[in-house]
This record gives structure tokens, C-alpha cells and sequence, in this order.
């Protein structure tokens, strides 16, 4: 492999990485900070992306389509945490799984009543759909790596809400102690609430911005779901600067993998994970 | 300020609250006293909230809060500092301060970061640590001070000066009278009875879940027969 073409590996993992943050943050979120295991959260990538390949349809643009799939992702989000999930916190984990997983065959089942089964494609916004030559026969898609940039700019915003801002610090501490959050005059049910939303929202955008690389499909937010656990548990379970590290873990692992060991592709993540885990049992960060 | 009758709560089938009235009127401090397991942190769980009373009801300045979330009935004016201190593992000295802080219901901002620095000096000088890394006395110093940055009109100590050393613990009474010269009202839970009753204005005795004695704190702190009856000194 020469350099040119390990360089594009190189990027295509780290974008595949980033996006996987943007999911998995969520996920670790709710699951540290709420206790809550929450099967649906590949369910709102799946969302977004439909969306996003709808409205984009709809309104001619798909920087548009992002931008309003947004706040629906978020509403829904936060209507299922208002509506459903809220019942669960003080419940064990095997009625959040079963309600989370009903989440799931509910949404499989909306997609296919309000979209088909149908495989589509979106293509990307007119002034992002153009290739960087690299060589004479190798160039590098500039909408991968716009899309790198946006995820990049997103968890350094994340970052700097969580460890900077005063609502970052109730997140944190509802990590920790909720019941003590409470306690000193905070919403916790609301905080929680916009939690889920963050998070739903994050997952649908991801969803969204990943239709020009990768097909909207039925079933595409269960393999990320899967992959964004994996994430999780190397990372350790609530810790977002654990989840960055593992999404890029995983994101390389799983692009150089299929590269160099392409038998044992879909074996790579899990033979990371077991190292990592092997290593620090409770993640990298816990 | 605070208003509780007939507060009845259960664990499970356990009944630890048996129809207790209870009150705290602007300004009072109220020394909540009792042996061992005889029901004092259940009663003040039970007017939070944190603990739902089966019968009785809850009224903070009149208004009927009973059901209410935690957070809404402390955001009447009331601020907590748990048995066992309530620290947050991961978050600093600063972060515990800083997010707690918030005008009272009056909108007043008396209690400000620097002025709990200025209360509790050995803070400051710790501000970076991680909240669970400090010594016993620091986190109860700490837990004291993110409950003032809430500027409370009623603050509630729960076994605040518990397992500290002699001189800490001078410390923190100093502090608790310093906070009650304010007029700011509390009701304190500690095992010092004789230094609370001193400067409290009532005290209030609890045998298994029952208000057995309810009365000026000067007048208990004479009776000593009650005293070593119900609370064993
Ligand atoms: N979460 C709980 N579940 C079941 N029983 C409890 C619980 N908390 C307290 N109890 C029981 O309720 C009774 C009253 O406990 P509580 O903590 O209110 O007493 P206390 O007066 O605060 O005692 P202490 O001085 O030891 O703090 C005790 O018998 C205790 O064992
Ligand atoms: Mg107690």
C-alpha cells in the first residue's frame, strides 16, 4: 500500500470515526448519566437519514433537509423520553431493553409504511460534490472530509458545553449523584429529558450528513448501533472523551481491517474491544 | 416557612413516621434531635420529597407542596446538605460551587462564590480538586458552601459535623451561627446536642418515628430528664 493510499485510509477511518462519535455520545450519555440502555438510539440514525433523503427530495437541498431534520429528530427524542422512557429510570435494565427494542420495531415499521423498502441514494450538495487529486489516478472526496469537519467542530463544541458550561456541569454531576442534583433545586427530569433529546438529535444528524456517503436503507441504524456499543463499552460507559476515543479506535480498526485482513473484516472491532477490554476491564475511561 | 402535619412514612411495609407535625417558622433555627434510627433524616427526605410520605401533607410558605419534585419544593427557598454530604465524584471544588449557584426566591444574591470562599478560606485554596478528594471536614465545608450558593431562606443540615475532628468541627459550628446571625432559618440534625441546643431556638425530640417533645431549646437544654431519656445524655 503506498502512501497516497494509506493516506486515504487514514481519512476515511477518521471521518467513519467522527461519525460514529456523533452517535455513541449520545448513547453513553444516556446510558451513564440515566441508567437507561437504550436499544432505539440507532433507530434515530436511521431516522435522520430518511429524513434527511425525504426532505432533501422535498426542498431541492440537502443542507436544508440537514437543517430540519435537526429540531424533528430532537422532538422526537424528546417526546419519547417524556412519554416512554421516563417511566423506566427506576426500572431494571431488561424493561428498558424490551421497551427500547419495541422503539425499534416500531420505527423499522414507520420507515417501511412511510417510505418504502426501497434502497436510495442522496447526492451531495452541489458545492461539496467535487474530488481533491491526490495523484494520477487517485483523488479524495471533498464532501468526506467536510463532513470530518463538521463532526470534528461538533465534538468540540460538545466538549466545551460538557466541561465548561454550567449545564455541562449538572450533566456530569447527574452522572454522579442525581438524587444530589435534585436535591439542590434542579430539574432533573427536564435535564434528562433534554439529554435524550441532544442525544436523539445527534444520532438523526449523523444519520443525516452520512446520506451522500452511504445508502439510506431499512436496518441502517442497527449495525451502528452495534458498532456505537462496542464504542461505549471500550470507552467506558458515560464517558464522552472515552466514546471519542473509542469511535476513532473503531473507525480505523474497522477501515484498515477491511484493507488488509478483508476475510476478518467484521472480526477487527471485537478484536479491538477484546484488547481493550483485556487490558482496562471497565473501558478506557470509567 | 416550612409546614408539615400528620407525616406518616413507610419503607416497604416498615412504618418509620407516625403522624409527625412538624414546623419551621422565617428565620427560626429548629435543632431536630433523636436517637439512632429513630427517624430524623426520613422526616426531613419526607418534607423534600425525596421520600414520599403515604399521608399528611407538606407546605412551604403556605403553599401546599406535597407530591411535589425534589427540585421544586428545594427551589422554594430551601437548601440541603444530606447525611454523608452528597460530593459529586467529577466534578472540582469550583464546579460544585458554581453550579448550584442561584438567586433566592427574593431574587437576593448574598451568597455569592467569593463570599463562600471568604466563609470556608481552606476552599480556596482547593478549588481545583476533585470534590471527592478532599478531606471529611473540606467536603462538608464544601457541601455547606454549595447549599449557601443557593441563597436559601431555609437551610437543613443533616449530621453536618459527623466524624470530624474537634478543632473542623469548632469550625463548622462557628460557621452555622454565623449563617444563623443572617437570619436565614435552619433545622439541624447532630449528634452535639448540648453545643446545638446553645444557640438553636427549639428543639424537637423523635422516638420511633413520634415527635415526643417539642419546645424552646433553652428549656430542654435544662430538663435533663428528658434529655437522658429520649436522647440518652
Ligand atoms: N432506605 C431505607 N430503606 C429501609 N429502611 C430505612 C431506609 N432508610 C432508613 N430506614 C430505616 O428507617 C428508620 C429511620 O431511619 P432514619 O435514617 O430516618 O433515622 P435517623 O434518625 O436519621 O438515624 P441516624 O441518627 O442513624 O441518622 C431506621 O430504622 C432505618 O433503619
Ligand atoms: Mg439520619
Amino acid at each position: 500500500m503506498d502512501i497516497w493510499m494509506a493516506l486515504i485510509q487514514m481519512l476515511n477511518g477518521i471521518q467513519y470515526g467522527l461519525l460514529l462519535f456523533l452517535v455513541a455520545s449520545g448513547l453513553t450519555l444516556i446510558f451513564g448519566i440515566m441508567g437507561i440502555i437504550n436499544l432505539a438510539h440507532g433507530a434515530f440514525y436511521m431516522l435522520g437519514a430518511y429524513l434527511a433523503w425525504w426532505l432533501a427530495g422535498i426542498t431541492g437541498s440537502l443542507g436544508a433537509a440537514v437543517l430540519l431534520s435537526l429540531p424533528l429528530a430532537a422532538g422526537i427524542g424528546y417526546a419519547i423520553e417524556v412519554l416512554l422512557v421516563r417511566a423506566l429510570y427506576k426500572r431494571d435494565h431488561l424493561d428498558q431493553v424490551l421497551l427500547t427494542y419495541g422503539l425499534i420495531l416500531i420505527f423499522n415499521e414507520a420507515q417501511r409504511v412511510f417510505w418504502g423498502n426501497d434502497v436510495h441514494g442522496v447526492a451531495a450538495p452541489a458545492m461539496l460534490d467535487w474530488s481533491i487529486k491526490l495523484t494520477d489516478t487517485l483523488s479524495y472526496p471533498v464532501y468526506r472530509l467536510a463532513l470530518s469537519g463538521v463532526c470534528g467542530v461538533l465534538a468540540v463544541a460538545m466538549y466545551l458545553v460538557i466541561s465548561k458550561t454550567r449545564f455541562g456541569m449538572w450533566v456530569r454531576a447527574g452522572a454522579s449523584n442525581r438524587d444530589m442534583v435534585a436535591a439542590l433545586g434542579i430539574d432533573v427530569k427536564l435535564l434528562f429529558g433534554l439529554v435524550f433529546a441532544v442525544g436523539a438529535a445527534l444520532a438523526g444528524l449523523a444519520g443525516a450528513i452520512s446520506t451522500p456517503i452511504s445508502s439510506v436503507a431499512p436496518g441502517m441504524g442497527d449495525n451502528v448501533l452495534i458498532l456505537c456499543f462496542v464504542v461505549v463499552v471500550i470507552g467506558g460507559v458515560g464517558s464522552v472523551k472515552g466514546a471519542f476515543l473509542g469511535a476513532m479506535l473503531i473507525g480505523l480498526a474497522d477501515t484498515f481491517g477491511k484493507v488488509f485482513v478483508p476475510d476478518f473484516a467484521s472480526f477487527t472491532v471485537y478484536g479491538v474491544m477484546a484488547a481493550v477490554l483485556l487490558w482496562k476491564p471497565k473501558g478506557l475511561f470509567s | 416557612m416550612l409546614n408539615a402535619t400528620g407525616i406518616h412514612t413507610y419503607y416497604g411495609n416498615a412504618q418509620v413516621l407516625h403522624g409527625i407535625d412538624f414546623h419551621v417558622a422565617e428565620g427560626e433555627t429548629v435543632a431536630l434531635m433523636g436517637r439512632n434510627g429513630m427517624g430524623k433524616s426520613t422526616l426531613l427526605k419526607s418534607m423534600l420529597g425525596i421520600v414520599a410520605p403515604r399521608r399528611g401533607k407538606v407546605r412551604v410558605n403556605g403553599v401546599d407542596v406535597t407530591g411535589h419534585e425534589t427540585s421544586s419544593i428545594i427551589r422554594r427557598g430551601l437548601s440541603y446538605v444530606p447525611e454523608g454530604r452528597g460530593m459529586f465524584h467529577n466534578l472540582s471544588v469550583r464546579e460544585h460551587l458554581l453550579m448550584a449557584a442561584r438567586p433566592g426566591i427574593d431574587g437576593r444574591r448574598d451568597w455569592t462564590f467569593d463570599r463562600v470562599l471568604e466563609t470556608f478560606p481552606r476552599l480556596a485554596e482547593r478549588l481545583d480538586n476533585l470534590g471527592t478528594h478532599l478531606s471529611g471536614g473540606e467536603q462538608q465545608m464544601l457541601s455547606i458552601g454549595r447549599a449557601l450558593m443557593t441563597n436559601p431562606r431555609l437551610l437543613i443540615l443533616d449530621e453536618a459535623t459527623e466524624g470530624l475532628a474537634p478543632l473542623i468541627r469548632r469550625d463548622i459550628w462557628h460557621t452555622i451561627r454565623a449563617i444563623k446571625a443572617t437570619g436565614i432559618a435552619s433545622i439541624i440534625v447532630d449528634k452535639n446536642v448540648n453545643v446545638l441546643l446553645d444557640f438553636a431556638d427549639r428543639g424537637v425530640i423523635l422516638v420511633k418515628g413520634e415527635v415526643v417533645c417539642d419546645g424552646p431549646a433553652k428549656a430542654i437544654k435544662q430538663d435533663k430528664s428528658t434529655l437522658s431519656t429520649h436522647i440518652g445524655i
